[in-house]
């Protein structure tokens, strides 16, 4: 059975694809504007990004616990095989730790007592919200991860994450129950930091690779593969003192930092409110209070 | 009346089926795999998803839900809102265009013609990344993220073409 087809099909049909023609170049054209408005409106994107984190969360808590139960079992079975090596190794290693503890132990009663002599005023505790990593994207083109506690819990832009190695990055966003973290492999991420020996000042800037680069260092600062970099403090945004990585190498392309945290194995942080207010929040400061503060955030 | 009425909600729920698989690869490629080294070039799953519902059932997965899929994988991976719109589109537009050419081809030509499809998304992808950040990303990256798509593509491609024999077979 053979149709022709009618005079309103002849004319529909080209139409028809006229209008999906104009359809794709105009959600291209909204792609577009939607990058532009990212960047125009940071604060904006980051809020829709935060509620939509937020409603996917319970979805991906789902998904990452019985992943993490896999990879641990497998992990398990891994480690099953070298135990032997491994507890030989531990042996050793508690020996040497076993002196350093008399060394620590010498060290922390004689800095108690010049603490005292001197009259040190202390930073203040920290206080630490632990979170669970619910998702995760380390990559070319974005480092962050989801943990599923937000303001409900504590959690405020800007604080620092930790995991039981080091620094790993900070809160970018903040939801109800769920946070962002920008690890600092991310390219967005600058991170003031001390080389430990010599004290000397650089900031490490992530690329979206596996290691950071040390950047912005005072002439004739001297650096050598091996030497740990730890925060500064400067900035006010991370307290001093906190591990962060390695000197991994040093060449005419830049000093590049091996993280002490291996970002694929984590399953929990810790958020470490260290009552800091830092650089982080002074764009969404009102400057009636910092003037009322007198210029200095007083906050103690 | 009923059976209509089932019949209408089952095809309805059979129809839902590409843009929910999609979905779904969308929101695991960024659950934590805690496997070292493999976050760095995870695949991205949800462009074998488009390519495939591209060449067999475009009616299913309109340019509305690619824009979605778009969105939702820039708001949860964390990349500049807008960079996956444009390269899922790009993917959808070139696949839509170069359809008939994928009809009656072999697995091998609809795997090739993947590998092409993808590697234009890849360098779409790190182009805008790069103009986004104003500074080269690291290409090296995306060269593994793009070999380990092709790797994964025939595993996610075959539950796909399964899929659709099981449940849309009618139209």
């Amino acid at each position: 059975m053979e149709q022709r087809p009618s005079a309103l099909l002849r004319i529909a049909a080209p139409l028809k694809s006229l209008v999906q023609r104009f359809m794709y170049l105009g959600l291209i054209a909204a792609a577009f504007g939607l990058m532009l408005l990212g960047k125009v409106d940071a604060v904006l994107v980051d809020r829709v990004r935060a509620e939509v984190t937020d409603a996917v969360a319970p979805i991906l808590e789902a998904f990452s616990r019985p992943v993490a139960t896999v990879s641990e079992g497998i992990q398990n079975f891994q480690e099953l095989r070298v135990i032997r090596d491994e507890n030989a190794k531990l042996k050793q290693e508690n020996a040497r730790l076993m002196q350093w503890q008399t060394v620590a132990r010498k060290l922390q009663s004689e800095n108690v007592a010049l603490h005292q002599l001197l009259g040190v005023v202390h930073d203040k505790s920290a206080k630490y919200v632990t979170a669970r990593v619910i998702a995760g994207s380390a990559g070319a083109l974005s480092n962050m991860l989801i943990v599923n506690s937000g303001k409900y819990d504590g959690v405020r832009k800007g604080q620092a994450v930790i995991s039981d190695r080091g620094i790993i990055g900070r809160i970018s966003e903040v939801s109800n129950r769920s946070a962002r973290v920008l690890l600092l492999t991310d390219i967005n991420s600058r991170v003031p930091v001390l080389i430990e020996s010599n004290r000397t000042r650089a900031i490490m800037a992530g690329g979206n690779t596996a290691r950071t680069k040390l950047i912005h260092l005072p002439p004739g600062a001297r650096v050598t593969p091996s030497d740990r970099i730890i925060t500064s403090g400067h900035g006010g945004a991370f307290p001093s003192g906190l591990p962060v990585g390695v000197v991994a190498s040093v060449s005419d392309g830049g000093i590049e930092v091996q993280l002490f945290t291996d970002f694929s194995r984590l399953e929990y942080v810790r958020i470490a409110d260290f009552g800091l207010t830092g650089l982080v929040d002074m764009s969404v400061q009102k400057p009636t209070s910092k003037s009322k503060g007198g210029g200095k955030s007083v906050k103690k | 009346m009923s059976i209509a009425v089932w019949q209408k909600l089952d095809y309805m729920a059979r129809s839902f089926t590409p843009f929910g698989l999609s979905l779904l690869l969308v929101i695991l490629s960024v659950v934590p795999t805690h496997i070292p080294g493999y976050a760095q070039i995870a695949p991205i799953l949800a462009l074998v998803s488009i390519y495939h519902w591209a060449i067999y059932r475009p009616n299913l997965l309109p340019l509305f839900s690619v824009f979605i899929l778009g969105l939702l994988q820039d708001l949860l991976t964390g990349t500049p809102v807008g960079l996956y719109i444009l390269v899922f589109l790009t993917v959808y537009g070139i696949v839509l265009s170069q359809r008939r050419f994928f009809a009656g081809k072999s697995f091998t030509v609809y795997w090739i013609g993947f590998a092409v499809v993808s590697l234009v998304a890849s360098v779409e992808s790190w182009v805008l990344a790069s103009a986004w950040n104003l500074a080269l990303i690291d290409f090296n990256a995306v060269t593994f993220q793009y070999l380990l798509s092709l790797g994964v593509f025939p595993i996610v491609a075959w539950i796909f073409l399964r899929w659709q024999q099981a449940f849309l077979q009618q139209d």
